[in-house]
């Protein structure tokens, strides 16, 4: 790509921060406030060194229907049906979405 | 004329494009190269080290840290009770310096200077911050029960920091004779840990009642009631009828003084001979808090409880067991949650960002045998007053849980053992 090419990619770039504040480039804090908790239980990023459930290797859907039946009682646990009982749905989707981001 | 290279774009877009995650790869943007200084290396400090760096690899992360290893409190009581050793609860600073990049320094913060943002050590360094987060877990209200002093902890053990306190208590109930009374004395609220003198009582019975089936577990308590305190009650019927007495604040429980030379201890005016006093007395915010004047008249430090920023002095936060959390207890999972949340409130106000969402979790299990565990779970949010649990969440298991619940229980008690530390120190 030619030097006059990167510039006009740039301008373009520039210009959509400028348009969109807040939305394309704006950082969501909220899967990680809501998410990085996991970790106290499910290990660094899900990933478990023991006896409890790793995250890794589930699917963002995996980990939002186990959240919601467990929340609804439709799945039975031990404290994770006490601990999804405090998110809202979309809170669930975003803390999924963490997890479905970490390599 | 200045021309924009090829590789500087697109450092400069994937740097961009990363962004929308807290927490992704490279996601460091704008990289601010902040100095923040982190005092104290326990679930508090240590996690936030690790998360500033995890958020915003370019800060530059100095933990200050008296101890080369650190001995949690959590699976302290099961190391009495026989189950593991020492081993299994020292943890060391190798893996925060070498994967997390947080640079790791055995001094002590003896001085900080809030004005000139600035904190002193006892070996002589002097270190500027842009940010400080004290993380000094408590200290004890000595003399508070007539007789409790350092020196009496010598003879009576707190063990409520663990390490030479966990082995001098170990020590003792490996050495009593079979029919001594195991005395435990829990403070009032608030304080440390508030199921860990609960689960200390079982796991000593479970030692005990294979040992020293004739010794007995007193419980000297300053309160009337206490945490999860139904289904270790009933567990105690099941398990240990004959190894665990309770005695309630209002029903003569209160100690008063302890005789380290005669192994004594004062409640309601009587002597009790002890064979193990194990006194855990009132607590105030470690002494660093106090001594920089971040504590309140109750001795714990007063916090904005959304960033844990002090409400006295800018630019210094305080998280764990010293600050006043709201409705959290003071307890090692409490204050890995805060040291994440602080560190992304950091990072945020850095960048001149606010998040919206603050959402913290406290779960907690006790041990009352080695197969048989029992837990309270909270997930928090900030109200209008304070950080508050959220309604209909949380809440100790329920009393007619079937045994498989009490099993997976224990098993999971130290899975979570294994997650926290490995989240925090791995």
């Amino acid at each position: 790509m030619k030097q006059q090419s990167w510039i006009t990619l740039a301008v373009l770039v520039a210009t959509t921060q400028l348009i969109l504040p807040g939305t394309v480039f704006a950082t969501d804090y909220r899967p990680a406030m809501l998410a990085t908790p996991c970790a106290g239980c499910h290990g660094p990023d899900g990933d478990s060194p023991g006896s409890i459930p790793s995250l890794t290797g589930l699917s963002t859907d995996d980990i939002i229907s186990s959240m919601k039946a467990f929340k609804t009682d439709q799945r039975k646990g031990t404290v994770m049906n006490r601990i999804a009982k405090g998110y809202s749905d979309e809170e669930i989707d975003l803390m999924a979405s963490y997890f479905s981001r970490k390599p | 004329m200045n021309k924009i290279s090829r590789r500087r774009f697109i450092q400069w877009l994937g740097t961009a494009s990363a962004l929308g995650a807290l927490g992704a790869p490279s996601l460091a943007f704008p990289k601010t190269g902040a100095r923040i200084v982190i005092v104290g290396g326990g679930f508090g400090g240590a996690t936030c080290a690790n998360y500033l760096k995890r958020f915003d690899p370019s800060l530059d992360v100095t933990l200050i840290e008296s101890h080369k290893q650190f001995y949690t409190c959590p699976f302290s009581n099961a190391v009495l009770g026989g189950l593991y050793d020492m081993d299994f609860i020292r943890h060391d600073y190798d893996k925060l310096q070498s994967k997390h990049r947080v640079k790791v320094i055995q001094d002590y913060a003896s001085t900080i200077d809030p004005d000139k943002q600035t904190v002193h050590t006892t070996a002589g360094r002097t270190l500027s911050y842009d940010r400080l987060v004290l993380s000094p877990g408590i200290d004890f209200l000595w003399n508070a029960i007539e007789g409790y002093d350092p020196a009496a902890s010598l003879i009576m053990p707190h063990a409520w920091k663990a390490g030479s306190q966990t082995r001098l208590l170990l020590k003792q109930l490996h050495e009593m004779p079979n029919g001594g009374v195991v005395v435990i004395a829990p403070p009032a609220n608030p304080f440390r840990c508030p199921p860990g003198p609960y689960e200390r009582a079982s796991m000593i019975a479970h030692y005990l009642k294979q040992h020293k089936p004739r010794s007995k577990v007193l419980i000297l308590d300053a309160k009337d009631k206490f945490s999860k305190q139904a289904l270790f009650q009933d567990a105690w019927d099941e398990f240990y009828p004959d190894h665990i007495e309770w005695v309630p604040g209002s029903q003569g429980g209160i100690v008063t003084a302890v005789d380290p030379k005669h192994m004594t201890v004062t409640a309601d005016e009587e002597k009790i001979k002890a064979a193990v006093a194990n006194i855990i007395p009132p607590q105030k915010a470690g002494d660093v808090a106090y001594r920089a004047g971040l504590t309140n008249d109750k001795g714990w430090c007063p916090v904005n409880q959304k960033t844990f920023e002090s409400t006295i002095y800018k630019n210094v936060h305080i998280i764990g067991d010293a600050s006043i959390a709201g409705k959290m207890p003071k307890s090692g999972f409490s204050a890995s949650s805060q040291g994440k949340v602080c560190a992304a409130e950091i990072v945020a106000a850095l960048r001149g960002d606010t998040i919206g969402t603050s959402s913290w979790v406290n779960t907690c299990y006790s041990l009352i045998t080695p197969d048989y565990g029992i837990s309270v779970a909270a997930v928090y949010r900030l109200g209008d007053k304070g950080i508050v649990g959220v309604e209909g969440a949380g809440g100790v298991g329920p009393r007619d849980a079937p045994l498989t619940t009490r099993q997976m229980e224990a098993v999971y008690a130290e899975g979570w053992y294994r997650a926290i530390t490995a989240d925090i120190f791995g």
